[in-house]
């Protein structure tokens, strides 16, 4: 079921031209060519694509986590409150991260560290960003873990990563990233590692939490199924651009990029029965070493015609806050 | 884990049964007659059957061993050859200058070694971590000996800072102990820090790219709290490892070292006993010796479960 909220006009997080690079011995890889969206207060923004499109990278960008080794966010700003997260000290990075901003991971199994209690990695969140005691902190986290649903938090409060099941690791990420009451969580493939029926109520659990607390949550996902779900707003990813931006109702309605057409026909539908092969994509995705000419997408894209392969379509409104970086929306639509 | 410490002890006398019977026919099948050597070049060959007989080197090689299986047993490690003492009392009365010289060894070579092998973690590829790197590489490199006399000749004999040889027991006090105990150290220490560092900074190097590490930066955690508390105990179990083997092999550093230094410590003892074909000083350090390394490396698969709640015993 779709529940179509009013999102306030609140701006919490604003990117302009975020532009990615990671440095290679031999090449540079544009991994974010510039991309700009909002990210409402209380909302849930979906960013959907394939592997490799620059979701992570968006999302790591943001929170300033890639590797300093190869990794270069070369411009564009990060609006939180109006600051720039660009421009801060690593020191005051460290105090948004985790408290205003926290994140969760694709792979609960890895994501934890295991020398050390669940109680304890979430009562440190706590005890970073607050100036709580051991005791308190350790009381915050077991009433974290009770409130995302795991049982018998008391004891819980004391097992290693190792102790627990997959679906409850990643309950005890949620309940850490949620431990400071964070403005924005940042949640990338939370559920891609997960069994069908976990995911299912991690799903739950994070729409609940986020209703119950107000957070806004950034929902990355490879799953249509997923955004559909749990998102008011989407953005579509592809080859580090935003190709299309729309409300999740508009988007599955009218989808204005041929990408994103491909993606909603290569989802299982039941109704479609079982024996057909599900549609694919053809062609791969292109290399971001080189620069590209035209629209990235044009290569493998049904509707490309001379103007695509020559200019980069930008993104253009084709609808009420609906927009699509493509030259031939209006047919894409239509068709 | 009381049951496998239990194990692990049971599987040691098998161990230790192992080199008593390698110590014994070592020495017995090595060339050279000890009854020969203590009754001197002017003997008789009556008056060295004499010693032979004495000594029970006539008697058959099993008879000879269980003797003295039985007698180590018992607490008696034999009588040494030419001191004419107990060995275990010889042994005992250069043990200080020894585990003196071990233990701060081993405190400097761990904590020097495993800071530096954080910090060239920290900074891989960067000024710190090939300064690290050549100076690992030279330390593993350059014979002990060389070090020590290097050391003595700028830090005694040219800037008088420091005593050239000797040692102070520590009852005399202890800063003459530590004044000559400084050069030892440092020449013993150095292929010991360049051996910690090169495991602690591979290791450290492997946790640094985990996932958990990413999450501790997504909590906000500083980088001194992600380096000492997320990803140092992570990445313990091969640290532990070498310190352990380091504190093993650490024997063989002593003897050369005490040499250099002019320490009388058990290291010196063998070197005499060895030149002396003293053969009850010899097996009693071996034997010893052998005791201490099988100890260690219970204690290092023991300190596993400290670090790492996933090993259980």
């Amino acid at each position: 079921m779709l529940m179509q909220k009013s999102a306030g006009n609140d701006v919490l997080l604003d990117v302009r031209d975020l532009e990615t690079h990671f440095v290679g011995d031999e090449s540079t890889t544009r991994a974010l060519g510039g991309i700009s969206f909002q990210v409402k207060k209380g909302e849930t923004l979906g960013v959907v694509g394939e592997s490799g499109c620059g979701k992570s990278v968006t999302a790591l960008s943001i929170l300033r986590l890639l590797p300093k080794m190869n990794a270069r966010t070369v411009g564009g700003e990060v609006r939180f409150h109006g600051r720039d997260l660009l421009e801060l000290s690593d020191r005051e990075m460290r105090q948004i991260r985790g408290d205003q901003i926290a994140m969760i991971f694709q792979e609960p199994m890895t994501s934890l560290n295991p020398v050390y209690t669940v109680g304890r990695q979430i009562a440190e969140a706590v005890q970073i960003h607050t100036k709580a005691s051991r005791s308190v902190a350790m009381a915050k986290a077991q009433e974290m873990l009770r409130l995302v649903r795991i049982a018998d938090p008391e004891r819980r409060v004391n097992n290693y990563p190792h102790e627990m099941s997959g679906g409850m690791r990643q309950r005890a990420m949620i309940a850490m990233a949620l431990a400071c009451s964070p403005e924005l969580l940042i949640a990338d493939e939370p559920t891609t590692a997960l069994d069908v029926t976990i995911q299912a109520q991690i799903l739950r659990l994070i729409a609940d939490l986020k209703e119950r607390t107000g957070t806004a949550v950034m929902f990355i996902t490879h799953d249509l199924g997923v955004v559909a779900e749990t998102c008011q707003r989407v953005i579509v990813m592809y080859a580090g651009s935003i190709v299309e931006q729309a409300n999740v109702i508009d988007l599955f309605a009218r989808p204005a990029h041929p990408y994103t057409q491909g993606l909603m026909r290569s989802v299982p539908d039941q109704r479609r029965g079982r024996q057909r092969r599900l549609p694919e994509i053809p062609g791969i995705v292109p290399s971001l070493r080189e620069p590209i000419v035209g629209c990235s997408f044009a290569p493998r894209c049904p509707f490309a015609i001379d103007i695509c392969r020559e200019k980069t379509p930008i993104l253009r409104d084709v609808g009420s806050s609906h927009a699509a970086a493509c030259w031939r929306a209006e047919e894409v639509m239509g068709a | 884990m009381a049951a496998y410490i239990l194990r692990r002890f049971v599987s040691t006398i098998a161990v230790m049964a192992m080199v008593g019977i390698f110590v014994f026919l070592l020495l017995r099948l090595a060339p050279g007659d000890p009854a020969a050597m203590i009754a001197g070049k002017s003997a008789t060959a009556e008056m060295i059957a004499g010693i032979r007989e004495k000594m029970g080197l006539n008697d058959p090689m099993p008879v000879q061993f269980i003797r003295w299986v039985r007698d180590m047993l018992g607490g008696d490690f034999g009588t040494s050859i030419f001191a004419g003492r107990p060995v275990l009392q010889l042994i005992s009365q250069r043990l200080e200058p020894t585990i003196s010289l071990s233990i701060l060894t081993m405190i400097v070579s761990v904590t020097i070694g495993v800071s530096f092998g954080i910090l060239a973690a920290w900074r891989a590829g960067g000024l710190v971590d090939r300064i690290l790197t050549a100076f690992a590489t030279l330390g593993f490199s350059v014979p002990v000996f060389v070090v020590g006399f290097f050391l003595i000749y700028l830090f005694a004999i040219t800037a008088h800072w420091l005593p050239v040889q000797g040692y102070k027991p520590i009852d005399h006090g202890f800063g003459p102990w530590l004044v000559h105990l400084i050069l030892p150290t440092v020449t013993l220490s150095i292929p010991y820090i360049a051996f910690i560092a090169r495991i602690t900074r591979a290791s450290m190097l492997e946790v640094l790219s985990e996932d958990y590490m990413r999450t501790a930066a997504a909590k906000g955690a500083s980088s001194y709290s992600m380096l000492f508390h997320h990803a140092l105990k992570n990445a313990g179990v091969p640290i532990l490892t070498v310190i352990g083997l380091s504190f093993a092999g650490l024997i063989g550093g002593v003897v050369i070292t005490e040499t250099v230094f002019n320490i009388p410590g058990v290291g010196r003892l063998v070197v005499d006993a060895i030149n002396n074909r003293d053969y009850p000083i010899i097996q009693g350090v071996l034997i010893l010796v052998s005791g201490l390394y099988v100890l260690i490396n219970l204690a290092v698969d023991l300190s596993y479960t400290l670090v790492d709640p996933r090993i259980r015993y």
